[in-house]
């Protein structure tokens, strides 16, 4: 069986320095920090008191949600991610009718959704007033809240859930999307994934120990992929949307394409080798990548940029490791390669999804985004590659051929690899 | 309370639930919160909440049930406040 091609038509972002697109691609291009100090987790005696929480105005919120959704409306993630969906929705020109739309299905994952909504429901229920919970506990609890709030939405009648992968969460669900496709079970996948903000999704990686505690007060700075004196992921949060579409029905309705989804892979190290709950296993990392570049029918050499996982630990030299020898490219033949998280930090199982519209959108304009707080870059990763490589400036070029890595705790990992689209 | 105040009362707590413009304006006794105001069954619950914060009165479940019309609805709340 033929498999059929698949584009992207539209795409929605709800992200720590911007929200919706054109502010967003603003935003990168301009290397706007999206991360804070926040009282709260200070006064919670959080170690790490900064983190990424994108700022949603109220126009926006009723523009995506009625009087009636708002009310009791305490799961972030829901809101970060019912605002991306119906954006990348209506960027694609959909219409949004009575009619049930079985051509079009939803992959929308989370990490936890409505952490602040259960809390609330904990202590309700501890007073002896679960009957007092009301009626959108559910719907803000659970981990298939967003697609199922999305759906209601969008009218869409084809395969609607959510998957969960932590950090892949968003380039898993972009694959599962775009196998739907191929496969010729829909003509449309909304893809993308949201995550919370706050102290409750944030405090299990604060007892962790492995966020910087450095820069409460100067929280721009604390994001440093693949620097000298990256000490640790920035918390974060937010959704990322992205429409995927057969081409056959991209060009029937003429659609704008901002690139082509050729292929890609995911895998798991198994927890074997070097790998754990909290590091990837590298020959599982390299096998994900050669694969998705087998996938996708590509040389490495043809690879433009690469958007890297780079979270802003002491593995993001091992990551650059594992590129390097996955494609078999080092010093000046390495493709350049840009962190998302510098920005914006780790938004968790929101970041492959914020990840690829930055992807995309580099794809679709021609340009670079600048890697920020890389002053001096690691020495392990300076022997791998050429400094050039790692832009630190805004770099206007024409991007063909674009890899985007996930790799999540669990050692889950997934890899995709996106294509400018031409008219051929 | 008047059954009159009570039911003006109640038309104000439905009035974010409702999803029949034309059928809430002439809301009267006989009005079906589902079938008439097209109320989603779910919020009932919630309809019920906002009545027991309005008149300070708690509600049980079999009395609840019965809350599916507005007449019946303002029974249960005159029953509940003459008890107080």
């Amino acid at each position: 069986m033929e498999k059929r091609r698949v584009v992207i038509t539209g795409m929605g972002i709800v992200a720590p320095n911007a929200t919706g697109l054109s502010q967003f691609e603003q935003a990168i291009k301009a290397g706007k920090s999206g991360i804070e100090f926040h009282q709260q987790l200070k006064d919670l005696n959080f170690s790490c008191q900064i983190g990424g929480m994108p700022k949603v105005t109220q126009e926006v919120l009723d523009n995506n949600f009625t009087a009636l959704e708002q009310r009791g409306l305490l799961a972030s993630g829901l809101i970060y991610g019912g605002i991306a969906g119906q954006e990348a929705w209506k960027d694609a020109q959909l219409e949004i009718g009575d009619e049930l739309d079985t051509d079009t299905g939803i992959i929308f994952g989370t990490g936890v959704l409505g952490v602040e909504k259960l809390r609330e429901a904990f202590h309700k229920i501890d007073d002896k007033q679960v009957r007092r919970l009301g009626s959108t506990s559910v719907l803000q609890t659970m981990a298939s809240g967003i697609s199922a709030f999305l759906c209601g939405k969008l009218g869409c009648g084809n395969q609607v859930t959510s998957n969960s992968s932590a950090c892949t969460t968003g380039t898993e669900a972009l694959l599962m999307g775009h196998e739907r496709i191929q496969y010729g079970k829909a003509k449309r996948m909304l893809v993308g994934s949201c995550s919370d903000s706050g102290p409750y999704v944030w405090g299990g990686f604060d007892a962790l120990r492995i966020l910087p505690y450095q820069y409460n007060d100067t929280p721009e700075l604390a994001s440093q992929p693949m620097s000298e004196s990256a000490s640790g992921f920035v918390p974060s949060s937010g959704a990322g949307a992205l429409m995927l579409e057969s081409l056959e029905s991209a060009l029937e309705r003429g659609a704008n394409i901002y690139a082509e989804v050729l292929g890609g892979h995911v895998n798991s190290g198994g927890q074997r080798e070097q790998g754990s709950m909290t590091a990837p296993n590298s020959t599982a990392v390299k096998s994900c990548i050669s694969q998705a570049l087998i996938d996708a029918e590509v040389n490495s050499e043809e690879i433009d940029l690469i958007n890297g996982h780079l979270t802003a630990t002491a593995m993001d030299a091992t990551e650059i490791k594992n590129w390097s020898q996955a494609l078999r490219l080092s010093g000046k033949e390495f493709p350049y390669i840009n962190s998302l998280k510098s920005h914006v930090g780790h938004a968790l199982a929101a970041a492959g999804s914020l990840e690829l519209v930055s992807s995309v959108l580099e794809i679709k304009n021609g340009f670079m985004f600048p890697n920020l707080n890389c002053e001096t870059i690691h020495p392990d990763i300076v022997k791998l590659i050429d400094e050039e490589k790692i832009p630190r400036e805004l770099i206007e070029k024409k991007i063909n051929l674009l890899a985007k890595a996930s790799f999540g705790f669990g050692d889950v990992n997934a890899c995709v690899i996106l294509k400018s689209y031409t008219n051929e | 309370m008047t059954s009159e105040a009570i039911q003006e009362r109640l038309k104000t707590i439905v009035k974010p639930y409702i999803n029949n413009q034309e059928n809430f304006e002439k809301l009267s006794k006989e009005s079906d919160f589902i079938n008439d105001l097209e109320i989603n069954s779910a919020n009932l619950v919630d309809i019920v909440l906002d009545v027991e914060d309005e008149f300070d009165i708690r509600i049980e479940n079999d009395d609840m049930e019965k809350m599916t019309k507005v007449e019946a609805t303002v029974e249960v709340i005159q029953k509940k406040l003459s008890q107080k």
